[in-house]
């Protein structure tokens, strides 16, 4: 592929061509970051900082807020109406936002994909994986499409399983399929970051370990975030572990502590995180 | 647990697990056994005609098997059967008159039926004589449905699309509320008062004159309410899952209810625009005072009166000659033809956008 990187307005949120040309990758920090439902703050003063080329996983108790914070690093939080954020999120220096950046311009920068499985049910497994190329308004030609679908199908592990139905609807593949269909098509737009809200929630065990071995290879391109409740999971595919908790009840939740998943695991600092691993609430 | 025991449990199990079920002959018992006392009712008693028998043999069945089921089976079960011919008897109140109205229809409508019929109009033909033909109510209402469609179905569609999409969020909840309000109004609003309401304010007052166009109009008026509301449920129950994958993309809302929330509702869609069009062409009283009637092709709905496919049916009926009924069911077999053409061809259209199976 030979595409020129494509200007987005501010230049730090820039699309890039090609993932070996992220040589930096993409760091986010959130600074004082609170974010609310109407008059409802789900979750407050978050301060965290997310390594490029690694996986931070975000863990903590229900109504911790760990997937508010998740929705909040794309600007997906704001969709939700009532919905508000306070403080920074700054992609590579970038505040994501700052009046002049545009939500869609971050969204292609900063992918996601969601608890449940979501192909478009009006779309081909083929259409699917393009539909963020064709419906983002970047025009390309019908090889480019191939060749786009290919790499990005063998990226999330289901290039074998499906290409010689590409042309079947997204629907009609298993759970597992759907669920790594709809990583596929969050990389085919050829995000710097990816998020991962619980994506393995709803998947069955051999489905899931799918998707753990496809996050191992892709965390070598991408900034991964991804937030589970199953703290084994996070033990075993994440480099960074943060800690979210929830201390009164209907009050916001908070970072509690953040550090490299080994250390957490064994040695946390705060007895509420030793507490929470070792399964003595949640 | 002792051996005894165990086996005491196996029998309590067997007892509490089986119970004493009507054999299958017995619902076709109970039915021949209340028709047969039905006509035996219907020669002894005065209780008789079709209609009488019919309900005196329903009422003897359900009480039969009842009784019956309840002896044999229990409680539960009699009320399991009750339901279920509540239901089937309520689905066949449903169906026949329906399949009553169809088998007439044609039956009644085929006699007219000819290449003459459908290719000429009733220029010259007076009412008692047979001949003539409905080609210029045939003409006259594609034109003004068609017309009321290009009109009705963008703006239904788009102010469904506002409602759903834009209606929810703060500085458009008041409007999209309001909007909700005259359509509900404009539903209950009666075909006849639009036609007035057309016939004042383009007839008269914006001298459009009496025209296909101004038929247009009113039926448009009609539709619309319909088209909104219909269309509107189907956007709704697009899961919220799709529009915030296609965010997720970096896609733009806009692109995202076009390409995306559109699509997936489409088969909805095209079924509410359908049953719109399906009543705007049968209306008959806002056409009468929109464009009246006509013997004659006119084939410009901007100017003059055109004649329409219910028109022409309320015109050969009020003549009441054979000759004219005869063309009245003619006319109405055709209606029903054109409205199930537009729904297939809509639904084959449908089929290339919506949900892939």
């Amino acid at each position: 592929m030979t595409t020129a990187p494509v200007q987005a307005a501010p230049a730090t949120v820039a699309r890039t061509a090609r993932t070996a040309d992220r040589q930096p990758g993409a760091r986010l920090v959130t600074r004082d970051l609170s974010a609310c439902y109407g008059g409802f703050v789900a979750v407050r003063d978050v301060n965290l900082v997310i390594e490029p080329r690694a996986v931070t996983a975000l863990i903590g108790p229900s109504g911790c807020g760990k997937s508010t914070v998740l929705r909040t690093l794309n600007r997906m939080h704001e969709v939700a109406p009532g919905a508000g954020v306070s403080g920074s999120v700054h992609l590579n220096g970038q505040d994501l936002y700052a009046p002049e950046v545009d939500p869609v311009n971050v969204r292609r920068t900063v992918g996601m994909v969601f608890q449940r499985p979501n192909p478009f049910p009006t779309m081909s497994v083929y259409e699917n994986v393009v539909a963020g190329l064709r419906l983002g308004g970047t025009r390309r030609r019908r090889r480019e499409h191939d060749d786009v679908v290919e790499e990005a199908l063998r990226g999330a592990h289901l290039w074998h399983e499906v290409k010689d139905r590409l042309r079947r609807p997204g629907a009609s593949l298993s759970g597992g399929q759907q669920q790594r269909l709809c990583i596929a098509r969050a990389i085919a737009v050829r995000p710097a970051v990816l998020l991962m809200d619980e994506p393995c929630s709803a998947l069955d065990p051999i489905s899931t370990l799918a998707i753990e071995q496809l996050l191992a290879s892709l965390r070598t391109d991408y900034t991964i975030v991804i937030v589970t409740h199953n703290m084994q999971q996070a033990a075993r595919v994440s480099d960074t572990t943060a800690f979210f908790n929830v201390t009164e009840p209907g009050g916001p939740g908070r970072l509690v502590e953040t550090g490299p998943t080994a250390r957490m695991f064994t040695a946390p600092a705060d007895p509420a995180t030793a507490d929470y691993l070792g399964g003595r609430f949640g | 647990m002792s051996r005894v025991e165990t086996y005491a449990t196996a029998a309590l199990v067997e007892d509490a697990l089986r119970g004493q079920r009507l054999p299958g002959w017995a619902a076709p018992a109970a039915a021949g056994l209340a028709v047969m006392t039905a006509l035996l009712l219907a020669v002894a008693t005065p209780v008789d005609g079709v209609a009488g028998t019919a309900v005196v043999a329903v009422l003897l069945f359900v009480g039969l098997q009842t009784a019956w089921s309840v002896r044999v089976e229990g409680r539960r079960h009699a009320v399991d059967r009750l339901a279920t011919t509540a239901v089937h008897a309520a689905f066949l109140a449903a169906v026949l008159p329906l399949l009553s109205v169809l088998v007439t229809l044609i039956a009644k409508g085929i006699r007219a039926m000819s290449g003459e019929f459908l290719t000429t109009s009733m220029r010259g033909v007076s009412p008692t004589s047979a001949g003539g033909g409905l080609y210029h109510a045939l003409i006259g209402t594609l034109e003004q449905v068609g017309i009321a469609v290009l009109l009705a179905i963008p703006l239904g569609v788009l102010a469904a699309i506002y409602l759903v999409e834009y209606g929810q969020h703060a500085g458009h909840r008041g409007f999209a509320r309001a909007v909700g309000f005259v359509v509900d109004v404009m539903t209950g609003v009666p075909s006849v008062v639009v036609g007035l309401f057309v016939y004042t304010a383009l007839v008269l007052t914006l001298g459009l004159g009496r025209s296909g166009l101004a038929a247009s109009v009113a039926l448009t008026i009609l539709m619309l309410p319909m088209v909104v509301r219909s269309c509107e449920e189907m956007l709704r129950v697009v899961p919220d899952e799709l529009r915030e994958a296609s965010y997720a993309l970096g896609v733009p809302r806009w692109r995202t209810i076009v390409r995306v929330v559109v699509p997936t509702a489409m088969g909805g869609i095209v079924t509410g625009a359908m049953l719109a069009v399906a009543r705007a062409a049968g209306e008959t009283a806002p056409l009468l005072l929109t464009t009246f009637l006509s013997k004659s092709v006119n084939a410009d709905p901007t100017n003059g009166p055109q004649a329409a496919l219910p028109t022409f049916l309320w015109d050969q009926i009020a003549s009441s000659t054979p000759a004219s009924v005869d063309r009245a069911w003619g006319a109405a077999l055709v209606l029903v033809l054109v409205v199930t053409a537009l729904y297939l061809t809509a639904r084959i259209l449908a089929r290339t956008t919506g949900v892939k199976r």
